[in-house]
């Protein structure tokens, strides 16, 4: 395995011959921190790891993430170099100065013949720790008076956890991300099944990144993908219905699976398991039970008007309400329709609160039968918010006139009126607020026929 | 790693080890000098204050001010070593460092000062009893005293400025309030980086303050600075190996065009030696027995490390739908002045161009844009304008970028394999203003 990682490090050379000399003397001083940034997966934690083994440097590798407290942290370092029992001279809460005074302690009964190392593992967790910790652990060689060096490994620039007043500034590595053609192919190619040929194994890759590389860089979910949708991919060769050397059959039966990967597993609207048993029995045409609400929720018949109703006030200002739900109402004013400030469509800048007698008035006019104002109806909103596709907006005990907002999208709303057996009108109200939404305002004339059209329905 | 264990055995060799050993013991471990460089003045007065504390018993406060990396510490450790070779001063004086990094609490302070003291209530490292006790029992033993049979103390409270911040702020209170009655000799220093510290202190700390502040600002010229580098690049003449290091001081490599062109834009971004010394010592570290002299490329090469923009170097290994999400609100940013957009907008203009321009990008569905988006979010290139508790539904929380319209024109220029019309649609923002 050693000749891979090695040969990965082709693209990241010179990163590697830096990090190199700054630790290749361990008997003498090292810079006291060192920070080291790159995107996920581009093998900053698995280089700095290796080379600290290879060299057999005094190391204490943390995760930040798994300190939550920072005495975790100074309890890791100190077993680490000083073994067990000194770790546990510390007390119950340590504080920085009790791990300070502790580590001089021990490091004076035991110096440092090589440089020792502390390598943080995603830094950017502790700038959400004690605001000391950062800046003293940068200089810490200073404050213990002691041959130790500490690496920070980010994904976030540096520039983003310098403190107010500023720190002791570590010295900045970058490491670079892959290359689609030279290191991404060869490092996915890796992974080839035994059973195939490994070009076969580099063409499937290929036909992947052409999906997914305009979306995605990172190692770690191609690699999952790659892993997932294999067997998909050799499926044809397995039944016989193709060569290996038929690459463009294998891309059309692939490709469109790919696509609905896209919708689902890498946005993790589906499991991995639920992926896999739905590629085998695929025959029965299953459709997959994503995450997602707006599949498979289902709502009763009036909440659906009602949720209806919601979006409608949410999204259409409130002077529109007359022109739209009111049987007659009167002489239509070629007034400039939308105000200055509404131009920016409203779809854009989100729902607005409305109150609830403007809900229940949108509701009367766009259910089609009479409905009377029972408990019954009022309980579905509060239910309608529990399940959070409304919200309710101010005070919780403001019990006169509660405001809500709508927050479900538009496709949800679609797909709710369309199972709905609602009529013509319905749907073109929602086109109609659509449409005056998107700041048309030059064809009024025929906006203002085309409403009075639907109230003379 | 074949390789590390090459370099390990190359620099196994005598006279090139020696050196880097030297080199970085004095650019890494802040080796203290012989003498500070351009302080001269500075130096006098401090020495001349704890003198007149160790020897003649005066109690006496001072801070000294100066911004980061402008050698502070550096002068309070070379005075501090001169004043303990005096004779008077080295059986007497008592030396208590605290640091405000360190030491974040009163409580902790003040464990702290009695264990360096070794008063009678520390017994190996454990301070008995609470607060108030120690509190009483340490003014109790420093107020007993007198001039002329106590011990004097020296209290070096480093980052000063964060003790300032602690409740009531009562070590500082009670240790300037010793330093002010004519008690047990007690000179209390402070370091810090704020020029504004005396604002942060309060009005009954403040006037037991003596108001006697030294500032430490670098007056260095250019040329003085060349000389400095010079005298940081150069072995001693004591070096065990005498022809090397007369080949090593006589390289020349500060009049070169390039190195000086170099030296200049450091000096012009930050005159402190911290900068310089991270700056020499990448090149240093380059030195090895197949390597043996300093030469101008390692500098170059250690600048264009130090100067690279790391936004940049971020944005390179973004995909492409995440860039085109990152020049859309390059141009929301141009035409709404700044303004704070969300993620409906962004996806909006990021449609506009899908329908209209574009010929290799695919029509993305909103959920994959949306993971694009969050990725940005976790890079912090993109951060809510809020941060913290959000009502408002994700796709509708307002935003801002973090990059400058430079960096990411810039970005684009170095992107690789960037399609030409994502390329051109970056660019046509400034038709589209006008």
């Amino acid at each position: 395995m050693s000749h891979q990682k090695s040969f990965q490090y082709a693209d990241l050379l010179s990163v590697l011959e830096r990090v190199v000399d700054i630790m290749s003397a361990p008997d003498q001083y090292s810079y006291p921190s060192v920070f080291i940034y790159g995107h996920r997966a581009t093998g900053k934690s698995h280089v700095v790891l290796s080379i600290m083994k290879d060299l057999e440097l005094p190391h204490a590798s943390v995760d930040c993430v798994e300190c939550v407290s920072s005495g975790l942290l100074f309890h890791q370092v100190l077993s680490a170099f000083f073994g067990p029992d000194a770790a546990a001279l510390l007390p119950r809460c340590p504080s920085l100065s009790d791990f300070v005074r502790l580590y001089k302690q021990m490091s004076s009964n035991s110096p440092a013949t090589q440089t020792r190392y502390i390598i943080l593992d995603r830094a950017e967790r502790m700038r959400d720790m004690d605001f000391s910790l950062l800046p003293a652990l940068l200089r810490l060689q200073e404050l213990v008076n002691d041959n130790v060096t500490v690496i920070l490994l980010s994904e976030i620039v540096w520039e983003k956890f310098r403190p107010n007043t500023g720190c002791f500034e570590p010295l900045l590595f970058h490491f670079p991300d892959y290359s689609k053609g030279k290191s991404l192919v060869q490092i996915l190619s890796w992974d080839h099944h035994p059973s195939y040929t490994p070009e076969l194994y580099a063409s499937y890759i290929n036909i992947l990144l052409g999906v997914f590389f305009s979306v995605c860089r990172d190692l770690r979910e191609l690699r999952h993908l790659a892993v997932l949708n294999f067997s998909k991919f050799c499926e044809p060769l397995e039944k016989g219905e193709a060569k290996e050397s038929d690459i463009h059959k294998l891309w059309k039966n692939i490709e469109p699976h790919l696509q609905r990967a896209m919708q689902t597993v890498y946005l993790r609207e589906v499991s991995s398991v639920q992926w896999e048993q739905q590629q085998m029995d695929e025959k029965e045409a299953t459709t997959l039970r994503v995450l997602s609400a707006h599949a498979h929720i289902e709502l009763p018949y009036y909440s659906k008007f009602l949720l209806i109703a919601a979006y409608l006030a949410s999204f259409n200002p409130a002077r529109t309400d007359r022109r739209f739900f009111l049987k007659s109402h009167g002489k239509i004013r070629k007034t400039n329709f939308l105000k200055k400030h509404e131009k920016t469509s409203n779809h854009l800048l989100g729902p607005k609160p409305f109150p609830l007698d403007r809900l229940m008035a949108i509701f009367y006019s766009v259910v089609d039968s009479r409905v009377a104002p029972t408990a019954s109806v009022f309980s579905q909103i509060s239910s309608l918010v529990t399940l959070q596709l409304l919200s309710q907006v101010g005070h919780d005990d403001q019990l006169d006139s509660p405001k809500y907002k709508c927050s479900v999208s538009l496709d949800f709303i679609l797909a709710i009126s369309r199972c709905v057996c609602v009529c013509v009108r319905l749907l073109d109200l929602l086109a109609l607020s659509l449409v005056i939404q998107s700041q048309v305002v030059r064809q009024e004339r025929s906006l203002f026929t085309a409403v009075s059209n639907l109230h003379l329905l | 790693q074949d390789r590390c264990g090459c370099v390990l055995m190359m620099l196994c060799d005598g006279v090139c080890v020696q050196a880097q050993k030297l080199l970085r013991e004095r650019l890494c471990h802040q080796k203290l000098p012989d003498q500070p460089v351009g302080l001269d003045s500075q130096y006098k007065h401090l020495l001349e204050l704890l003198r007149r504390t160790a020897v003649h018993g005066e109690s006496n406060s001072v801070l000294i001010v100066g911004p980061r990396g402008s050698g502070k510490t550096m002068l309070l450790g070379c005075v501090l070593r001169e004043l303990m070779s005096l004779k008077e001063a080295q059986k007497n004086v008592l030396l208590v460092e605290l640091n405000g990094l360190l030491q974040t609490d009163d409580k902790i302070a003040l464990k702290e000062i009695t264990r360096q003291l070794h008063l009678e209530n520390v017994v190996g490292d454990k301070v008995f009893g609470s607060f108030a006790e120690n509190l009483a029992f340490l003014l109790e033993a420093l107020k007993k005293g007198d001039k002329s049979s106590s011990r004097p103390v020296l209290f070096v409270l480093d980052e000063f400025d964060l003790f300032a911040h602690h409740k009531n702020q009562t070590l500082l209170y009670n240790l300037l309030d010793v330093s002010q009655s004519a008690q047990t000799p007690v000179a209390v220093l402070g370091l810090t980086c704020r020029l504004d510290v005396l604002e942060l202190l309060e009005k009954r700390v403040k006037s037991r303050f003596s108001h006697r502040q030294i500032h430490l600002f670098s007056s260095l010229s250019f040329a003085q600075y060349l000389d400095v580098v010079r005298a940081q690049l150069s072995l001693p003449p004591d070096f065990p190996d005498p022809k090397f290091s007369d080949e090593w001081n006589h390289s020349k490599l500060c009049e070169d065009k390039t190195v000086e062109e170099i030296l200049r834009r450091n000096f012009n971004g930050s005159k402190d030696f911290r900068s310089l010394h991270s700056l020499l010592f990448l090149a240093v570290s380059r030195v090895s027995v197949s390597h043996s002299t300093l030469r101008e490329a390692d500098l170059i090469e250690a600048w264009r490390l130090i100067s690279v923009d790391s936004k940049a170097n971020v944005l390179h290994g973004l995909s492409i739908l995440e860039l085109c999400l990152i020049i859309a609100m390059k141009h929301l940013n141009d035409t709404y002045d700044g303004e704070p957009f969300n993620f409906q907008m962004v996806h909006n203009e990021f449609k506009k161009f899908i329908q209209r321009k574009s010929h290799s990008i695919h029509k993305f569905e909103k959920p994959v844009v949306m993971k694009a988006f969050e990725h940005l979010l976790q890079l912090e290139l993109v951060r809510p304008v809020d941060s913290g508790v959000c009502k408002v539904q994700r796709e509708y929380q307002l935003m801002r970028l973090m990059l400058e319209h430079g960096q990411v024109m810039e970005a684009l220029q170095r992107y690789p394999q960037c399609p030409t019309d994502v390329k051109q649609w970056a660019l046509s923002a400034f038709v589209h203003i006008m």
